[in-house]
């Protein structure tokens, strides 16, 4: 009750946040959890990179130097898991709380409390999963995949907990997609009409719709999965009339909208950094918006392009198979308009528009191979090779990560109100290019000449490329610590940022004071052309 | 940002390199007529996407260079054309229609199973393949396991490593030259997929499901390729080595295997003396069993448990039996009257009845075996 | 001096609290001693359900402080429009979540039955699976003889509907009726709330809530029949399972459900509702509405097709 009422006592907006611990834990407001949502990302990108390098390590050389088989395997799986979902996922969500209520001109997020707990929720999650490492039997080993049978009859016992967190980050994410769709559509100034909405914003109201359709599957799959495990139910056993390959077709469903939701949102981001550091529009905002919208649209129909070698039916292979290459049509018209945008700019390339840029290139270079793997023959040869490790990370970490980088460096002048200094930013983006293609490009020629994922040693003719890359893999794993340092040095020397940080940058955000005030716009602003969908 | 042109250029260069010199670098084109379409498909999507890669970064490249601010230019202000729009959703859309219908093709060709002349059963196991030949109704001839041979000593770096490292087994699955051969892929406990580079085939192995794969191999020799679908700890030691034979040759080898088969069979009504139980029990022990309870026994507790001094080791001999025919369900310890024959069931358990200070005392002979399982 | 309470153009911002923390306390407390509990369970070990009834205790007091001072903000005037509309939209997608959850099991549901089943049982595009390594297993729907009855023994009869001539002697018809009758209850009681009769509004609501219990009970009692007369388990294969599964989501819906609009009961006792201002039993009365379509769905895939 007096809470309620010193509610009201306060809200004239003006105060600042609450002191000490409590504020952290107990706050409701969108740039704090926001800001805890990207540590708690960097955090994760640590763990599971660290995971990472030993799986590097032990591929340095033939031979098994370091750890075991098993153990091998649970670094491979937990990797996988807590790169998705705690690192990229919870920084797309970070800079969502971030930079929606303030891109909309909006005071918060819609369900600020609920906000909260969606955050809270994380850190216990993954600290049950990661602490099953330590546990007498071991982790989650079944990959991130986790395809039955191996991680149900044939599992160890943290599976039980794995599924539990599983439960428990789905929850979270529904609840932080509930949030963001409610702010979108209920809280734009006045005259923030939907085809004025900056591209951030476009792009996470599709994610977040795309999480609410795939992650309660999710759910549900794990929960088949724990009765299968504890109950005794059949769902992937033929022997009581189900099928292994059911689970396949129930996680890509869910996994294949998941890789878009790592992707989408980057291209947001992508979309307001090469605009502002060519000092010209966002060429095609339309065509952009909706081929946004196609690729959600698609990305529910090519799911068993993942399961190309399970021998489903030749009518199953052949649709998939086309439905797959057709989102390479959205995301081309999205990667021109991007070097339309670039074209007759007047370009500066500070650290954000190098990452930005450089994701487009590499980016691509990702897609050309998913692409690739799409030709169903084809990827007969490419499947479950380090070809396909190569895809993937050059469509996650150049991608997905790197616009996240870019992000942070973007929008750090308006967080924290300082300027980070810009030579460590290029030099942690010189670093963190160099090491990205060192370590992923040379697994393109190990896929190729057939070497299998998931194996922790390999034939001799393979030695070469995984020498070169398990050096690239420390190379940007050691930038990623200067990433950490410039972060640290900008908020403790940086000089003062101007409210609009960025001469070519546009949008409603730029009209705020840098630092944002704690709570964004008290009153709607007037949304004018000029800040309309930058 | 002539640096990232660097970049892009030596990556690109490293591409036509890697395609242009070493075949190492590259996709097998492998010895049948499916892998070589495959091949083809895999290089002509390559160009596709190298072709319109150099158009995209040249362009943005181009960009880059001469629409700086620092030479001073002046940023255009226009920011859409619908024609251009148009034109980037329909010539995409275009190449790939053309390249989806040489791909339809190949696919529909890698479907055809039928009219074979002989057929394979395979059958993934953690973690080894078995190999059943089959009659024309689908009846076994005979079969055998194909396990890693690679010795531990290579594995941990111990001695040097031989030229097959890893891919090598013990005993081959053997085909002949030009005629169509069938395998029907299922598995007995986790997903393992079964891949021959070279053949241009790989199919995943699901328990309880079958799967079919066919191919027509014109040249003779040995062809390598392992499991590529994670099956718990040993996925990266279980290699498929397949030798494609003359006729001829594999006539006479499927002539002999077939005959020895009977004999084997015949083996079972024998009696052992202890010695050679020990010693047939010993390579029993090494191939099946060593992979989880070690080959001094001790096992990987608690995982895999010791074999050491346990009750099961000196208790009743039939319990013991037992167990290792069936299995321990929903374990990974396997139901090996499933894949062992009597002879072998009987040698392992008295080999480990007798083993590492394991002093049980009795005799195990395939005949116990047999009634073990008539008895009930 | 800008205040939700007077000016609708300004969005209430609820103030920090300790809530969301200790609901995710509660959660994890919960899920971990869930996760020892299964197995041990598993392990034939002994084991307790405590530690996951604390955490569900905090859960529970906690949602329960949490939704009271939701509904203490909207009497003090804090909650404008636009922050009701909100909770329109966070109830709305919602829903939309759980219906994708519910399509998960109803996939597995078609996929076995179109897919897989057949094909085990030497039908269709992989028929070679049921002639070579099933030759004794037959495709039919509801599977009575699993592929391998050693380790998965089947039913010894199903839950399918008899003719619909015998329909009045069939439970689940019955559940079906109690469940549409009372998605009507609940739309009468928001007619009363329209009409602002108190008496009926309670009324009406009261006797949804009555129908969800007796739904659960009679859910209950066919439980107990399948277990115990038709041997039909959550272990005797893929019926069994999706049949369990779907029923026994639903039937946890219902119960969450039944809570939520006897929560909305008590409310209105109280008087909380008005013609325009009644937000709580509306998005009560919409996850009863989806409960029921659901069960619609349900009815026809699981029981009568
Ligand atoms: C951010 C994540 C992300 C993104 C965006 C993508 C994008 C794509 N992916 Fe990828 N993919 C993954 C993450 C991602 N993927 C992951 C994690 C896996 C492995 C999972 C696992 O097994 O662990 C995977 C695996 C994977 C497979 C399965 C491989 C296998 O296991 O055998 C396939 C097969 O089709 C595939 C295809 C594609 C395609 C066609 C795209 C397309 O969207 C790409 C489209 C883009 C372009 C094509 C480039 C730009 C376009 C142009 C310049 C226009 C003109 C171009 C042409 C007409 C050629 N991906
Ligand atoms: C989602 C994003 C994501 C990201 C960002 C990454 C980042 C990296 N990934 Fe991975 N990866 C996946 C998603 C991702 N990955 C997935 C989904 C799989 C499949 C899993 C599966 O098969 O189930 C996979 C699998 C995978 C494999 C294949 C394993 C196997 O098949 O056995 C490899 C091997 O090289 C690899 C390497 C790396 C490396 C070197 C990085 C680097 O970019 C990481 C860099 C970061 C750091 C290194 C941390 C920062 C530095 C420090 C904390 C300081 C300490 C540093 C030093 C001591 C040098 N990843
Ligand atoms: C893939 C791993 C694996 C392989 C290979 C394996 N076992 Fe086991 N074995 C196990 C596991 C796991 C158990 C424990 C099962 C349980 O009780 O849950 C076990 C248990 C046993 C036991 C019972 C031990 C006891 O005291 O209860 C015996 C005997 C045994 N195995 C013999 C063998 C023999 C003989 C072979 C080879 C022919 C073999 N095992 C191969 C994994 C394996
Ligand atoms: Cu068998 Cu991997
Ligand atoms: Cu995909």
């Amino acid at each position: 009750m007096s809470e309620a009422i010193s509610a009201v006592d306060h809200d004239d907006h003006s105060h600042g946040p609450a002191k000490g611990l409590t504020r952290w834990l107990f706050t409701t407001n969108h740039k704090d959890i926001g800001t805890l949502y990207l540590w708690f990302s960097f955090l994760m990108l640590l763990i599971g990179g660290v995971l990472a390098l030993v799986v590097r390590a032990e591929l340095f050389q033939p031979g098994l130097q370091f750890v075991s088989p098993d153990f091998f395997n649970q670094m491979t799986t937990n990797h996988g898991l807590i790169m998705v979902f705690g690192a990229i996922m919870p920084a797309f969500v970070g800079l969502a709380n971030w930079l929606i209520p303030m891109q909309v001109g909006a005071p918060d997020m819609a369900l600020p409390r609920m906000n909260n707990l969606s955050f809270w929720i994380l850190p216990f999650a993954f600290a049950m999963l990661i602490s099953t490492l330590f546990s007498e039997a071991g982790g989650p080993n079944f990959g991130w995949t986790f395809y039955a049978p191996l991680s149900t009859t044939y599992a160890p016992d943290s599976v039980t907990f794995f599924i539990l967190a599983v439960h428990m980050m789905g929850a979270s994410s529904i609840m932080g997609s509930i949030n963001i769709i409610a702010t979108i559509l209920n809280m734009r100034a006045p005259g923030m009409t939907l085809m004025k909405m900056p591209m951030f914003v476009w792009t996470w109201l599709i994610t977040a719709y795309l999480l609410l359709a795939v992650m309660p599957v999710l759910a549900g799959l794990v929960t088949m999965m724990l009765f299968d495990i504890h109950f005794g139910t059949s769902f992937f056993n033929a022997a009581g009339g189900g099928d292994p390959v059911l689970f396949q077709h129930i996680f890509w469903f869910f996994g294949h909208p998941e890789v878009y939701i790592m992707i989408l949102p980057a291209f947001g981001i992508v979309s307001h950094i090469i605009p502002a550091f060519a000092r010209k529009r966002l060429f095609g905002y339309d065509s952009m918006v909706y081929a946004v919208a196609s690729i959600a649209f698609l990305s529910f129909i090519v799911w068993a392009h993942h399961m190309f070698t399970v021998g489903m039916p030749l009518a199953g292979q052949l649709f998939f198979m086309y439905t797959t290459m057709l989102i390479a049509v959205p995301t081309g018209v999205k990667v021109f308009n991007w070097v339309s945008t670039m074209w007759r700019g007047s370009m500066t390339f500070e650290t954000p528009m190098l990452f930005s840029i450089a994701f487009v290139v590499l980016f691509t270079i990702g897609g050309f191979s998913g692409l690739m793997l799409a030709i169903t023959p084809a990827d007969y040869q490419y499947h479950d090779t380090y070809f396909v490790v190569a895809h993937f990370h050059y469509v996650l970490v150049p991608g997905a990560l790197f616009s996240i980088m870019a992000a942070v460096y973007f929008w750090f002048p308006k967080w924290t109100g300082k300027m980070y200094s810009e030579r460590l930013g290029k030099l942690h983006f010189w670093f963190s290019f160099v090491g990205v293609n060192i370590t992923f490009f040379p697994q393109h020629f190990s896929g190729l000449a057939g070497m299998p994922r998931r194996i922790p040693d390999y034939a001799l003719q393979f030695a070469d490329f995984n020498m070169v890359s398990s050096i690239g893999a420390f190379i940007f794993g050691f930038s990623q610590i200067l990433f950490l340092f410039v972060l640290i040095h900008g908020i403790r020397n940086g000089k003062p940022a101007a409210a609009r940080a960025w001469e070519g940058a546009r949008g409603l955000e730029w009209t705020l004071p840098s630092p944002a005030p704690y709570h964004s716009f008290t009153h709607p602003p007037k949304v004018t052309d000029d800040e309309a969908h930058a | 940002m002539k640096q990232s042109i660097k970049y892009i250029s030596v990556i690109l260069g490293l591409i036509m390199a890697g395609y242009g010199f070493a075949d190492e670098l590259n996709m097998p084109v492998g010895v049948t007529e499916i892998s070589r379409q495959v091949y083809g498909l895999h290089m002509t999507i390559f160009w596709v996407c190298v072709v319109i890669g150099a158009m995209v970064f040249g362009v943005m490249f181009w960009s880059i260079i001469s629409h700086r601010r620092s030479l001073g230019y002046k940023a255009a202000s226009f920011h859409e054309s619908t024609t251009l729009e148009l034109a980037w959703t329909i010539i995409p859309t275009i190449l790939l229609v053309i390249m989806a219908v040489p791909a339809t093709q190949v696919l529909i060709a890698m479907y055809d199973t039928g009219g074979e002349d002989m057929t394979v059963e395979v059958r993934g196991y953690q973690w080894k393949w078995q190999y059943k030949y089959l009659d024309d109704d689908y009846n076994q001839t005979f079969s055998f396991f194909s396990t890693l041979s690679t010795p531990k000593d290579q594995i941990e770096n111990r001695s040097v490593k031989g030229e097959h490292y890893l891919l090598e087994v013990d005993n081959h699955l053997r085909i002949p030259a030009n005629r169509k051969v069938r395998f029907l892929i299922t598995s007995e406990d986790v997903i393992h997929s079964w891949w021959v580079p070279d053949f241009a085939i790989k199919r995943d192995a699901v328990p309880g499901m079958l799967n079919e794969l066919w191919t027509i191999v014109p040249e003779t020799g040995f062809y390598r390729g392992q499991c590529t679908e994670l099956c718990g700890k040993d996925h990266g030691f279980m290699p498929v080595v397949v030798e494609v034979m003359e006729e001829a040759a594999f006539d006479t080898w499927y002539a002999q295997e077939v005959v020895a088969a009977a004999v084997r069979e015949e083996a079972m009504s024998k009696t052992f003396t202890s010695e050679e139980l020990m010693a047939e029990g010993k390579q029993v022990y090494t191939t099946f069993c060593a992979s989880c309870h070690l080959e001094n026994g001790q096992g990987i507790p608690p995982a895999f448990p010791s074999l050491v001094g346990t009750e099961m080791m000196t208790g009743p001999r039939d319990e013991h039996l037992r167990l290792v025919f069936d299995g321990v369900p929903g374990s990974a310890m396997q139901a090996f009257g499933k894949q062992l024959d009597a002879v072998q069931l009987a040698s392992v358990v008295h080999y480990e009845r007798h083993s590492w200070g394991n002093k049980a005392g009795d005799i195990t002979q395939p005949r116990d075996v047999i009634n073990l399982n008539s008895g009930q | 001096m800008a205040n939700a309470a007077e000016d609708s153009s300004v969005y209430y911002v609820p103030d920090s609290g300790w809530y969301p923390i200790a609901l995710a306390v509660g959660l994890i407390i919960m899920m971990m001693g869930l996760g020892s509990y299964l197995n041990a369970m598993s392990a034939g070990e002994s084991n307790s359900l405590t530690q996951s009834a604390i955490g569900f205790g905090i859960v529970a007091v906690v949602l329960y402080c949490w939704f009271g001072k939701v509904i203490a903000e909207n009497q003090q005037g804090l909650v404008n429009s636009t922050v009701k509309q909100s909770y329109v939209w966070g109830m709305g997608w919602f829903i939309f979540s759980e219906v994708m959850f519910f399509a998960a099991f109803f996939g597995a549901l078609y996929y076995v039955r179109v897919l897989a089943v057949p094909w085990l049982g030497g039908e269709g595009a992989k028929s070679m699976t049921g002639d070579y390594l099933w030759p004794d297993f037959e495709a039919v729907w509801p599977v009575i003889n699993n592929p391998s009855a050693a380790v998965f023994p089947g039913p010894e009869e199903s839950m399918v509907a008899p003719n619909i001539s015998n329909w009045l002697s069939y439970l689940p018809f019955w559940n079906t009726v109690i469940l549409l009758s009372s998605s009507v209850t609940v739309h009468w009681a928001h007619s009363a709330i329209k009409a602002q009769n108190r008496r009926k509004i309670i009324t009406w609501l009261g006797i949804t809530v009555l129908l969800g219990i007796i739904f659960l009970g009679l859910q209950v009692e066919e439980y107990v029949i399948a277990y115990n007369q038709m041997g039909l388990t959550l272990g005797s294969g893929i019926y069994g399972s999706t049949f369990f599964l779907l029923t026994g989501f639903h039937g946890f819906h219902v119960t969450l459900g039944t809570v939520i609009l006897f929560v909305q009961f008590i409310r209105s006792i109280k008087g909380h509702f008005s013609a325009n201002d009644c937000f709580g039993f509306e998005a009560a009365s919409w996850y009863w509405h989806f409960v029921d379509v659901v069960w619609v769905g349900l009815f026809i895939v699981v029981y009568v097709l």
